[in-house]
């Protein structure tokens, strides 16, 4: 089902020099390439599957992306945005050629409004760089993909990301006010803007948050800053069954807490960070909650406190609460070592990133482990316990004959088993190239045939983005 | 005779190629693409471009050479990974079969950058006679100091510290007695203390003096030989480590101590895949600043006497000694100097932006990367600012230069000696 990666496809340029010659007067020659080894460099994402484009195209502004887009429309060349190029499910792969469309000289953050909570910032700035500015004022922009160190506002925008934080602040469609837009044919529209409130007209915003690049290119961002939360308290609660952890946050939420983060970690990941780190973690854990609460000093004790009463007799095998940074994040490290550690269980990785209701959590756990014992293959789950966001990740080794498509069925059986727990495919990686062929599992077709309606109407000749989120007709 | 390359080839390091998983962890990382932005010249981009050669997907074409040439061989990114892909190991290897592909016309005597620079062509005639005339007629062929500066290449905005009157090595005899009991070290000088910074040398052997040790000046050493493979020459890098080998063993040192973070890596981890011989003689290499505070350097310093004012003195981490967990010894001597107000800086452990050749074919990004160190230097508040490596200390005082700023860059070895000297 998963296409071979195809490195050594499109060798030559299927762009006419006459084109080239005019996207270059638009971009300037320096910020166009058509060598082989920026083709190369921009035929790859996190998926490790490669196409390459025909030339890359790094644009300067807003006008200029115009410009491009009205020629690619008019000729017929397919354009694939792209940030930081760090995406699971193959958002920005040139699949069909074309023109990698780099968006990372747009990186300038425009303003940060103290008196409105406001940032406008351009598609190219690295998340945690507007991070650090906007908590240097005291301000405070949750959203916290994994990758938020290198990858762009304007890739988490177009994929809608997520995060540990997600769980008490949302994710990123939660901070986007207003966009500046270049439309698949090329004109500059603005949706939504920079008040809390807004109904004019259809709620463009939206539709364009997690639109994974299909139906216009971002330019501009109007995001929704909060306050710094005056201080957090990071917990780690083991216990003797992945049951007692998925109950603990249960009765966490029920309890009436909503923590800043609240992961998960299974006995599998465990096993993996035993081996790979000295880390101390008891043989009796077989799950691992990370709990984090922020806000005012006085009331996080009073939480922090609570919320280990609330799990003391769901089977806790022990429990650490940081008393500083430091010992926060000696926690932190426990979850930030399984990933990494993964690789000697199997080499390669399946990453899928589910989404169940979180009172559905110890169910889905228990079917994954169902699954990975019936396939004969290792899977390792952690994540985003709070939101039922769990990281599941099939790992094969893909020169054993057989094991790939293992891992393939194993995906299918996932997905379906989460479906019919009332969940979604993805929680925050998108569909992109991976999960386009599962669309039809959980969307029906008249969905599917609204979405590619609106798709036509904006991207007649699909040059924007092409052969992403639905399987070619 | 033929001459032949000892080192692994790029196809050896497939496995470790295959480790990447483009996730783009490097992209935060890597301080060339933090300047250059393109992803041909980050981590994962030249693990690709690796990738594609031994493939056959990619021709060893200028270009690719190029982005190949655009590594400070930092290894920032490599104590980043998630997965420890050895990203400088791949980047080097990749040069070597570059240079066994298409000659060494694309890297030592880069044209493709050179052409980009037209302002660089013009001072090129001015330029190669001045600097040969002035540095190079004492500098044997096969010095590192010959591909730090390739002649025509040297940036006319560079400045260089002045040769030294008389070379560290001419300057001393072969064998210097310490006392009896204390085993022989031999010192490893390296070309710019050699050449350009004797003084670090100096201080090196006041130190060594201090504790007693004997210690042996081969004078038939060579250049550790990393600036060669910095430029693919993975054939004058073996032939410089096979003669270091019979210099450095000729006495048989319980210890053989270097001077500079770049000579450490060149005579252990790149010394170690010639051979056992050369593992062996690995073994024995160990950074001067560690074998000082190991022998009870630090309790000497501060016994010293306090002088009645302080210098106020920055640290900057040299990325060679950073990468392989050194860092902290300097750092000890300098605490422990009584003649020194340490103050800190900000980002002490950022690239200074040298990076072996690269600073001679990208001089521009290498500025960018120095100006910040400048800056940081400046608003520590330091008159000096120490390292424990001459390549920084040479960056260091170029970018200050540069700047117009009036701090000087200096080697902790200097400092050691001349608080010991004022004792005396």
């Amino acid at each position: 089902m998963h296409s071979q990666n195809s490195s050594k496809d499109r060798q030559t340029i299927m762009i006419e020099t006459r084109i080239i010659r005019i996207l270059e007067d638009i971009v300037g020659r320096e910020h166009l390439s058509t060598a082989d080894s920026d083709r190369l460099c921009y035929s790859y994402d996190a998926t490790q599957r490669q196409h390459r484009p025909d030339a890359v195209i790094w644009p300067g502004c807003t006008e200029e992306i115009s410009l491009i887009l009205k020629m690619a429309n008019a000729e017929g060349i397919p354009v694939y945005p792209r940030g930081a190029g760090s995406g699971f499910t193959g958002g920005s792969l040139p699949v069909e050629g074309g023109l990698a469309l780099v968006l990372t000289r747009l990186n300038r953050i425009l303003r940060i409004d103290e008196e409105n909570l406001v940032a406008e910032v351009e598609p190219g700035v690295v998340t945690r760089q507007l991070q650090k500015e906007v908590e240097a004022r005291g301000l405070f922009y949750p959203p916290d993909p994994a990758s938020l160190k290198f990858s762009t506002l304007g890739g988490n925008v177009a994929e809608c990301a997520g995060g540990p934080r997600c769980v008490k602040y949302g994710v990123t469609k939660d901070y986007v006010l207003g966009l500046e837009v270049v439309t698949p044919q090329g004109d500059i529209i603005r949706t939504g803007g920079e008040t809390m409130k807004g109904v004019v007209g259809y709620d463009l915003t939206k539709l364009l948050v997690g639109s994974e690049g299909t139906l216009g290119v971002i330019t501009k961002i109007i995001l929704k800053l909060l306050p710094l939360p005056a201080a957090k308290k990071t917990m780690l609660v083991l216990f003797d069954s992945i049951d007692g952890a998925a109950r603990a946050v249960a009765a966490i939420i029920g309890g009436k807490i909503i923590p800043t983060t609240l992961e998960f970690m299974d006995s599998t990941s465990i096993d993996c960070v035993r081996r790979a780190t000295d880390l101390k973690l008891p043989e009796a854990a077989r799950a691992v909650l990370i709990i984090e609460v922020d806000g005012e000093q006085a009331i996080i004790e009073e939480q922090a406190e609570r919320i280990l009463q609330l799990v003391a007799p769901l089977g806790v095998v022990e429990t650490r609460v940081a008393a500083d940074a430091e010992e926060s994040e000696a926690i932190w490290q426990v979850r930030r070592s399984v990933s990494p550690s993964m690789r000697k269980v199997n080499p390669d990785k399946f990453n899928e990133d589910i989404c169940v209701p979180r009172s559905k959590l110890p169910e889905m756990i228990r079917t994954i482990d169902a699954i990975s014992e019936k396939l004969q293959i290792p899977i390792v789950n952690f994540g985003h316990a709070g939101d039922g966001n769990i990281h599941v990740n099939i790992m094969v080794d893909k020169a054993q004959p057989g094991q790939g498509q293992r891992a393939e069925q194993a995906i299918e059986e996932i997905f379906a088993a989460t479906l019919e727990l009332g969940g979604t495919m993805s929680g925050e990686h998108g569909v992109g190239v991976t999960k386009a062929p599962y669309i039809p599992m959980e969307l029906d077709p008249a969905a599917v045939a609204y979405m590619k309606a609106i798709k036509r109407a904006l991207d007649p000749n699909n040059i924007l983005n092409p052969g992403k989120i639905f399987l070619q007709d | 005779m033929k001459r032949t390359d000892r080192h692994k080839k790029l196809e050896d390091y497939q496995p470790q190629i295959a480790q990447c998983v483009k996730c783009g962890v490097c992209r935060a990382h890597c301080p060339v693409f933090g300047e250059e932005g393109r992803e041909a010249v980050v981590a994962r981009g030249k693990v690709t471009l690796a990738q594609a050669l031994l493939n056959g997907e990619i021709e060893a074409d200028p270009q690719v050479a190029e982005n190949l040439s655009k590594c400070l061989l930092c290894g920032k990114c490599v104590r980043r990974c998630p997965n420890q892909v050895p990203v400088d190991d791949i980047v080097l290897a990749a040069r070597r079969e570059i240079v066994a592909r298409r000659g060494q016309s694309l890297f030592g005597r880069s044209l493709t950058s050179v052409l980009r620079r037209p302002r660089l062509m013009q001072v090129l005639a001015a330029a190669a006679s001045r600097f040969t005339r002035l540095l190079f007629r004492r500098i044997p062929q096969k010095s590192g100091l010959r591909l730090r500066f390739p002649t025509p290449f040297i940036d006319r905005q560079r400045s260089l510290p002045a040769l030294a009157e008389k070379t560290f090595r001419s300057r001393h005899p072969e064998f210097i007695t310490g006392r009896s009991e204390q085993p022989l070290v031999a010192l490893f000088t390296g070309c710019m203390v050699n050449y350009l910074y004797p003084q670090i040398g100096e201080g090196a052997l006041q130190a060594l003096a201090a504790l007693g040790f004997n210690v042996t000046i081969p004078k038939d050493q060579g250049c550790c030989g990393l600036p060669a493979l910095s430029a693919g020459d993975g054939v004058t890098a073996s032939e410089l480590a096979e003669c270091n080998l019979q210099a450095l063993g000729k006495r048989k040192p319980v210890h053989i101590v270097t001077l500079c973070a770049s000579c450490h890596s060149g005579l252990t981890h790149h010394f170690r895949e010639l051979g056992p011989d050369y593992a062996e003689l690995a073994e024995r290499v160990v950074d001067i600043h560690t074998l000082l505070r190991n022998e009870g350097l630090e309790d000497i310093l501060l016994q010293l006497p306090q002088p009645e004012q302080c210098e106020k003195v920055t640290w900057h981490t040299p990325c060679h000694l950073r990468n392989t967990g050194l860092d902290e010894a300097p750092q000890q001597l300098l605490a422990a100097l009584p003649t020194v107000e340490w103050v800190k800086m900000h980002k002490a452990n950022a690239c200074c932006g040298l990076g072996g050749t690269f600073s001679v074919y990208h001089y521009q990004t290498s500025r960018q990367l120095g100006a910040v160190k400048a800056t940081a230097i400046a608003e520590s508040g330091a008159e000096r600012v120490a390292t424990a490596c001459p390549g920084c200390i040479m960056q260091l005082q170029d970018s200050l230069d540069q700047a117009g700023l009036p701090q000087q860059a200096c080697h902790v070895l200097e400092l050691v000696g001349e608080a010991l000297a004022e004792k005396q």
